[in-house]
């Protein structure tokens, strides 16, 4: 496989010390690659090295050149209230084209992509009037307008309910079958990430690079989550377990006896 | 009603000339208000035309043209205002309202000490719509005209950036650029329409009729056509009440525009007020990377 994206010996931060240190990361055409880590790891600074948005201040990040990426921003972060449609929100990415009204082309593009992401015959409703994962559909169907390479996305599962991570699992799988590759931020570790065929984890820098099974082991938990986690297996699949809630339960119980 | 003649004032051209000045002022406030509201920059509107007062009270101390030398100043308040805005450190509002109160301040002392003799200050402080001149108008049409084409010709671009600014940098869209265009647009819309209205209540023009238009549709574009018509018809009624009551006209046409908002936002229902929440009048700036 040729590598779309190289990172080597990658360092970046916004003034003051690093928030991303020493990192060797290579994404390859067509992966599916889930980056985990705690809250503060670097995760969405990682992301913005590699689209782009924040330059190194040592090492390198090499793009294929020409390569397409998209990026599926967190819906929390979305302004809800904003009036705009969603045929607007697709359409708001094609700024080849900066002026309003859509060509026939277009319209038929987007009508093609609601209709492949279920969302057929919502281009006139507002976005807030769209169900969790209706919304971040959405936000997938403006990314992939563009056509891209690589479909970046910054925990697409977060606050959502468990038919909507299936929903959005389906969806990227299929575009991954069809040759996206794919790079997403999670917490999730047993609903999502333990599904993907890599992981990263991740804190400041890569502490494990894998499958799953090789990657979700309690001694690379601990170094990127500063917490003792447990491993089981079932069916073949790692399920994560908090290590040190024993504890609090034997309080919580002794408490409730007394 | 006994002895009132609606059409008797266009019989004198000051009044013509007021109520075309006027419609256009709520136009272009109208169009440039859409971005005001959505990007949270009121408080920077409201800052801004505050700023502005102080170039224009220099321009005219100093005896130099009032566009240019409050124009100047505005831009360059403007871009200053949108440059602080992106950043955390201080905290946007402390930061615009020590820039721009102090830029009144300057306007205010200048007043104090020139104002006898500079009439026009007092003019840019409270509106004078009915001593405005084929300048003024030449200059709001200008100004609409510019607004215009470039809400037209970068629309896509306009809309992603102020939707969605992160993203919108990732796609390729200078956002940075982006801002620095709107900044000029509202400082230009500012400097040409604060003496028709006044700096006291240019700020209620920008919004009052964005967030009526708000209320009313859920699409960027509709509002974006919607949101200038309102301006106008605010501006037209507000000018033609002030004449027949002697009421102020900047102050008639902003309150038209309050009670528009009040009917809308009465009837509209739950569900229109909820598409004004979280219009916050204070800049929120995006952290985006540099």
């Amino acid at each position: 496989m040729t590598s779309l994206i190289d990172f080597v010996h990658v360092a970046c931060g916004y003034g003051g010390s690093p928030v991303i240190d020493d990192v060797h990361l290579s994404i390859a055409r067509g992966e599916f690659v889930g980056i985990v880590g705690p809250s503060g790891s670097g995760k969405t600074t990682l992301l913005r090295a590699l689209l782009g948005t924040v330059k190194p201040v040592h090492g390198t990040v090499t793009r294929e050149p020409n390569v397409r990426l998209a990026y599926v921003p967190q819906v929390e972060t979305v302004d809800w209230n904003f009036p705009v449609t969603v045929g607007e929100v697709v359409l708001m990415t094609r700024t080849q084209r900066p002026w309003p009204g859509a060509t026939k082309d277009e319209l038929s593009q987007v009508e093609a992509l609601l209709e492949r992401l279920g969302l057929a015959g919502l281009a006139k409703r507002h976005i807030r009037e769209l169900s969790g994962g209706q919304q971040q559909r959405v936000f997938l169907a403006r990314a992939l307008l563009q056509r891209p390479d690589l479909l970046v996305l910054d925990e697409p599962t977060s606050g959502v309910d468990v038919r909507t991570r299936h929903e959005i699992l389906h969806v990227l799988t299929d575009l991954n079958e069809e040759g996206i590759g794919i790079v997403l931020t999670t917490h999730d570790l047993n609903g999502l990430a333990a599904h993907l065929p890599r992981l990263v984890c991740f804190n400041r820098t890569v502490i494990a690079d894998g499958a799953p099974l090789a990657v979700l082991r309690p001694s690379f938990l601990e170094r990127t989550y500063g917490a003792p986690m447990e491993v089981l297996e079932h069916g073949g699949m790692p399920v994560v377990v908090d290590g040190n809630l024993g504890d609090f339960s034997r309080r919580l119980k002794a408490k409730t006896a007394s | 009603m006994i002895g009132f003649d609606i059409l008797e004032p266009y019989q004198f051209e000051f009044f013509r000339n007021a109520v075309i000045v006027s419609v256009l002022a709520g136009a272009v406030c109208g169009l440039i208000g859409v971005y005001v509201v959505l990007r949270g920059m009121s408080y920077i509107g409201h800052g801004l035309s505050h700023a502005v007062f102080g170039g224009a009270a220099a321009a005219s101390v100093m005896g130099i043209n009032y566009f240019l030398g409050a124009g100047l100043w505005g831009i360059a308040s403007g871009l200053l205002i949108g440059r602080v805005a992106r950043r955390r450190i201080i905290g946007a509002d402390a930061a615009i309202g020590v820039v721009t109160t102090a830029s009144f301040a300057i306007g205010l002392v200048l007043f104090a000490v020139y104002g006898q003799a500079h009439k026009s200050l007092e003019a840019s402080l409270f509106g004078s719509v009915l001593g405005v001149g084929r300048g003024d108008i030449i200059a709001v049409l200008v100004v609409g005209l510019v607004t215009l084409l470039a809400v037209v010709l970068q629309y896509r671009p306009l809309l992603f950036a102020t939707f969605d600014p992160d993203v919108a940098q990732v796609t390729g869209v200078p956002v940075a650029r982006m801002e620095a265009l709107l900044m000029t647009l509202l400082s230009l819309t500012v400097l040409v329409t604060m003496r028709v209205i006044g700096v006291l209540l240019i700020s209620a023009l920008l919004v009052t009729p964005a967030i009526t238009a708000r209320m009313l549709t859920k699409s960027f574009g509709r509002m974006l056509w919607l949101s200038p018509l309102i301006g106008s018809v605010t501006a037209f009624v507000g000018t033609n009440i002030s004449y027949h009551t002697d009421w102020p006209t900047g102050a008639t046409v902003i309150l038209v525009g309050a009670v528009l908002f009040t009917v809308v936002f009465i009837t509209s229902g739950a569900k229109g007020r909820r598409s004004v929440d979280g219009m916050d009048h204070h800049a929120e700036p995006s952290l985006r990377a540099a």
